[in-house]
């Protein structure tokens, strides 16, 4: 086990160098450049601020010296927030964004888990189709309606929760981790929902059930470890979707996080905060997706036993 | 199934417990005398000399002061760091008395060798500071900060001595004391920059809360990045005894739906802006917190000149004159515009621009036809492009309709990203863009010299020997108002006869403001000098809801 | 247990008996007829739209601006005077299309690429599976912008740009169905009796795995819709006035509170389309299910 996740690790290096190769050429061509502005900048003007960031040197030295700065932990001045450096950025968006990430996983999977393996224990029946059309609501809401929705309801009409901010005002946390947490929620019913039926046919079950013990203890021993294989998978693929889809949520709660830099970068072309926010999201992603598989490998009762005989 | 039914009611009572029931914003502010102040979005920094958009310009208006403010009223001059001042008899020298008492907010005195130092620093030429150009009036700064001059000393600025400033003008500029309220303007601490830099450093930390050193109405007290930035009353300043305020609070609110949104809770005292379809309903209500006035922009598409079939004049009147912007006005745009016809906005200083054409139907299908169109037949392909944003769709999307209706041609609107759009701007590559132009200072030259030949904001391919001559020389020279103001008439006649653009509306600024906040009057340039802002705790009554 | 292996075997081997069960089982699930009733019925409207519509899907009326539903306009009007129902007509179009052309896409490469990782494993698993965590990690946005620059904007290449997207996850949820399939007895069998892996793979894999991949694709071309709202949204998509039913949610969602008709109905034929994918999905899938059936 212990040499799967070496080797997973010591395959990320490269992985991570494409993805910084990739992007670092990919936004040199998109068109458009840091310094455009609505008003036209004087030639010299532009020229002393491309000289500030390297952008008058050779495009492959820039890449060089920009594998160089990162080697030593830096990622370089942002452009659009002159003075800042994109360390501090990231610094300063990643707690907020991680936090809001982990109360909106925490609720998709609680929710969305107990909603499915509901589901399938008794399927084609009102337990069933219940929570499946809740879920089926919760995929077809967009989270650019659901927080305004959330937030007249809420916010507006009964004045019970704060209609924006993050850690300004009590209770403020709550709206935002509920809308981008129900997507996912709804994402994990429906996949635990097939996932628990799947394992449920399995003979193993049924020799469970033979056995003659109780109905909960087959679903939450025997049941559980298999059914979620899908939603374990589905986890790390998830989190990378999270960072994207809180960009919606982070702008429509005017929340100071990491998604907003990371998709402002790209329309602002801020090129070292795009890279930045992109070496360190795929770093993120890389290891969430190992972590998952490793996750499902030890859920697997094969798989682990081929582990633990390497 | 009953562990979800469970699940459900605990969350429910936990978003209860959550619930705040406490004090808004809005009436703990009118306690404290904290302004709320949605910003529009987070300040790019706060260094003069380095940034360019808007809402820095709110926060560093209230942290710095240029040589003279503006009466928010009348949008006068009034003394800000300079006392006072005199323009000599041709209008080319002006001499500026500092203040004995303006400070910093480190105790040291203004003097007029900082403002030396900080013009220096605006046009240094290693600075990249895209709002030099408001100082090339100044002789010898072009060419400074262009690279061509290497001695700083032959510019035309002067320190007689610690308080009187002398500044030499190229040619009489008749709102160079305007320019002096414009953040690129500024003095900046020299003992400050060094410490941290050389004067032509672009990123230093200077500007943090614990490094600035600055020398306005209020201090830096909090800087949270997208989250708020709190500034709080100067014990320094030298007119302290006249800022009524204790503090404010500038919120990056660049979704201005949820802007709307927070205004209605009381969490903002005043909102950037209005988003269109709540319009109607804000003016429905009594002691409407809505607040409109006319503002210094024009709003038009520009046109490629140089492209088939825009090339024709004919066809570029045709296309201008099917707009009915009064209809526009009155639906999209919920009447709160003003129709334009013309770039300069009615009134600016007093000018009042030519207005050729209106709204004609029958005059537009004429043109068309002259043009080798009869009825829109064989019209070639038309593109309109403009930026991502709800409105500019609104508009074009009617506008469509409108060519479509009167003229009988297809016209494709494309929307594209900001950069996208900017990129194809600046090279020419479109037939139609939309365009906006907010003006820097109150004179109809800000407008009027976007259109000289090959100039940086001209992106039509207009070009016209007596244009350049009326506004490069002629007018610079005049000697009266009115006869400035008689040249710009000429030239704009020549503009709007080739109409390298189509105009379609005057900018009004929009906002929402509590009935408490007083001494903030609307005027042409949304200017605000939070100076003078002061909250009215009596007017406690919440932020109006609907229905 | 050997027996029930080979009946599996020579079971997958004659494709078409096992479609005509799959359709026999899913004519007994109700819901799920239902579900490809009004997912017909949808595509038929949308294909006859231009003929059916009952106005022209471009013509104004600025004057009458957005109104409530009426006997003219039974779902109202929008901003600009437009019949609300002519739009979510039109609007349907480009978003079935999206949502079937995009998750095809996607599913394609998706489910070929995992199952060859999943099945060959080793170091192709790993070359492939880092190719995808290398896609997951490059900025989407930029990406689309450049897509679009470079070829111009145009339908086709939206729908490849999307789906392009989308067959990564699917790809990750189709590797690990097989891996677990792959140790199974049946086959192991099927590697011992010598079929060739392509065979394998299409077989015995591919359909063992469908549930999930029913069930993701159900829950991918909503998915792919709202990305076409949010990609159009941003200018990256159709152009106006073009629109989808993403879009027409989108701008009701500003509206939500003025106008509340116009959210409601795209928001419905949204909702109708989503709830008739997911019965016919899960119907799908128990019709499918090799093994249940053998109950």
């Amino acid at each position: 086990m212990w040499r799967f996740i070496s080797l997973r690790l010591l395959q990320a290096v490269p992985v991570i160098l494409a993805v910084i190769t990739v992007t670092f050429f990919l936004v040199r061509v998109a068109p458009g450049g840091p310094f455009d502005s609505e008003k036209a900048v004087l030639p010299e003007v532009k020229a002393a601020l491309e000289a500030q960031y390297r952008l008058d040197r050779p495009l492959f030295e820039q890449y060089f010296a920009y594998l160089g700065d990162l080697a030593q932990g830096d990622f370089g001045p942002s452009f659009k927030y002159p003075g800042r450096s994109v360390n501090e950025l990231i610094a300063a968006g990643l707690p907020v964004t991680a936090e809001l990430g982990l109360y909106s996983l925490l609720v998709a999977v609680i929710i969305g888990g107990i909603a499915g393996v509901f589901a399938a224990i008794k399927p084609n029946t009102a337990q069933d189709y219940i929570p499946m059309t809740a879920a089926m609501i919760g995929i077809c809401m967009p989270s650019f309606l659901l927080g305004p929705l959330l937030v007249l309801v809420f916010g507006i009409y009964l004045d019970w929760l704060p209609v924006s901010g993050w850690g300004d005002i009590p209770g403020d946390k709550l709206l935002p981790s509920i809308t981008l947490g129900s997507a996912y929620a709804a994402y994990i019913a429906r996949l635990s929902r097939a996932g628990m039926l799947e394992v449920l046919s399995q003979d193993y079950i049924r020799t469970a059930r033979a056995k003659g013990l109780p109905e909960w203890q087959v679903v939450v021993k025997h049941g559980l470890r298999g059914g979620m294989i899908p939603v374990v998978a589905y986890l790390g693929p998830a989190f990378a979707g999270l960072l994207a889809g809180s960009f919606v949520v982070e702008t429509i709660f005017q929340i100071p996080g990491l998604g907003r830099f990371y998709v402002q970068a790209a329309f602002n072309r801020d090129y070292t905060m795009i890279l930045g926010t992109t070496v360190f999201l795929s770093t993120l992603i890389v290891l969430f997706n190992l972590a998952s598989d490793v996750l499902a490998a030890w859920m697997n009762p094969r798989l682990r036993a081929q582990f633990g005989g390497k | 199934m009953t562990l979800l039914p469970r699940l459900l009611l605990g969350a429910l009572l936990l978003t209860l417990a959550a619930c705040t029931g406490g004090e808004s914003n809005v009436s703990k502010g009118n306690r404290e005398g904290i302004l709320h102040y949605g910003n529009g979005s987070e300040p790019q920094g706060l260094d003069p000399h380095v940034v360019t958009g808007v809402p820095e310009h709110h926060v560093i208006q209230a942290l710095f002061e240029g040589l003279t403010a503006k009466d928010p009223a009348t949008l006068e001059p009034i003394p800000g760091v300079a006392s006072s001042w005199e323009i000599s008899e041709d209008g080319k020298t002006y001499v500026f008395h500092l203040n004995p008492e303006a400070r910093w907010s480190n105790g040291d005195q203004v003097t007029a060798g900082d403002f030396v130092f900080s013009w220096q620093r605006a046009l240094h030429p290693k600075m990249g500071n895209q709002y030099a150009y408001m100082l090339f009036p100044v002789v010898n700064a072009e060419a400074y900060a262009r690279g061509r001059l290497p001695d700083f000393a032959d510019v035309g600025v002067k320190a007689l001595d610690d308080v009187t400033l002398e500044v030499h003008l190229n040619a009489p500029t008749p709102y160079f004391l305007q320019l002096m309220d414009h953040y690129s303007t500024f003095p900046v601490h020299p003992p400050t920059i060094e410490k941290f830099g050389e004067i032509s450093t672009r990123f230093t930390p200077w500007t943090r809360v614990e490094n600035m050193v600055n020398n306005g109405p209020f201090d830096l007290k909090e800087w949270n990045l997208n989250r708020h930035i709190i500034v709080e009353k100067s014990d320094t300043y030298w007119d302290r005894d006249k800022v009524k305020l204790n503090g404010i609070i500038y919120y990056p609110t660049e979704n201005i739906v949820s802007e709307e949104r927070m205004f209605r809770v009381g969490q903002l005292h005043y909102t950037q802006t209005v988003p269109l379809d709540k319009i109607p309903v804000y003016e429905g209500i009594e002691n409407s917190p809505h607040v409109q006035s006319p503002y210094l922009g024009t709003y038009y598409y520009l046109i490629n000149t140089t492209m088939e079939p825009v090339n024709d004049v004919r066809v570029r009147k045709a296309l201008s004159m099917a707009i009915d912007r009064v209809k526009l006005n009155n639906t999209v745009l919920q009447k709160s515009r003003f129709p334009a016809y013309t770039i300069t906005p009615p009134g600016t200083l007093g000018y009042q621009p030519p207005k050729l054409f209106e709204f004609d139907a029958e005059k537009a299908r004429q043109y068309l036809a002259d043009a080798g169109y009869p009825g829109g037949d064989g019209f070639p392909q038309l593109e309109l492009i403009y930026n991502t944003q709800e409105d500019h769709r609104k508009i074009a999307v009617a506008i469509q309709q409108m060519w479509k209706d009167v003229l009988n041609i297809d016209v494709a609107i494309a929307n594209q990203e900001w950069k996208v759009y900017l990129d194809n701007v600046t090279e020419m590559h479109f037939q139609i863009a939309r365009r906006g132009w907010i003006g820097d200072y109150v004179d109809p030259n800000n407008f009027l010299d976007l259109f000289i030949t090959d100039g940086g904001n001209n992106n039509t391919g207009f070009s016209d020997p007596r244009y350049d001559d009326l506004i490069l020389k002629l007018a610079p020279e005049a000697k009266t108002r009115e006869e400035r103001f008689s040249l710009f008439h000429e030239a704009e006649t020549l503009l709007m006869e080739q109409m390298p653009i189509i105009p379609i509306y005057t900018y009004t600024s929009n906002h929402l403001k509590h009935a408490s906040v007083k001494g903030m009057p609307s005027n042409l340039m949304d200017y605000i000098n939070f100076r003078y802002v002061w909250l009215d705790p009596n007017e406690t009554d919440a932020a109006p809801v609907e229905d | 247990m050997t027996s029930e292996i080979i009946s599996d075997i020579t079971e997958a081997e004659q494709g078409t008996s096992l479609w005509k069960d799959a359709w026999l089982r899913l004519r007994k699930n109700h819901l799920a007829i239902v579900g490809l009733v009004l997912l017909v019925a949808l595509i038929i409207i949308a294909l006859l739209t231009p003929w059916i519509a009952p106005y022209s899907y471009e013509t104004q009326n600025l004057e009458l601006g957005a109104t409530p539903p009426s006997a003219q306009h039974w779902l109202g009007t929008d901003i600009f005077g437009r019949d609300l129902m002519t739009q979510i007509m039109y609007g349907g179009r480009v978003s079935l299309a999206v949502g079937f052309v995009a998750t095809s896409v996607a599913l394609l490469i998706g489910v070929t690429w995992g199952a060859i990782a999943g099945y060959v494993g080793g170091r192709v698993d790993a070359v492939m599976m880092r190719l995808v965590d290398i896609m997951y990690a490059l900025p989407f946005m930029i990406f689309i912008v450049l897509l679009m620059v470079v070829f111009g904007r145009n339908m086709l290449l939206l729908f490849l740009a999307i789906g392009a997207v989308e067959w990564l996850t699917m790809a990750r949820i189709m590797r690990s169905q097989v891996q677990s399939l792959r140790q199974q007895e049946f086959v192991e069998a099927a590697i011992s009796l010598g079929l060739s892996p392509g065979k394998i793979i299409v077989r015995h894999l591919i359909p063992n795995a469908l549930g999930p991949i029913i069930v993701y694709t159900t829950l991918t071309i909503p998915a792919v819709m709202l990305l076409e709202a949010f990609l159009s949204f941003l200018g990256l998509g159709i152009q106006p006035p073009k629109t989808s039913w993403g879009l027409l949610i989108s701008y009701g969602a500003e509206t939500m509170e003025e106008f509340p008709w116009l959210l409601i109905f795209p928001g419905l034929a949204l909702s109708i389309t989503l709830f008739s994918l997911n019965f016919l999905g899960d119907g799908l899938r128990d019709a499918l299910d090799v093994r249940r059936s053998k109950d």
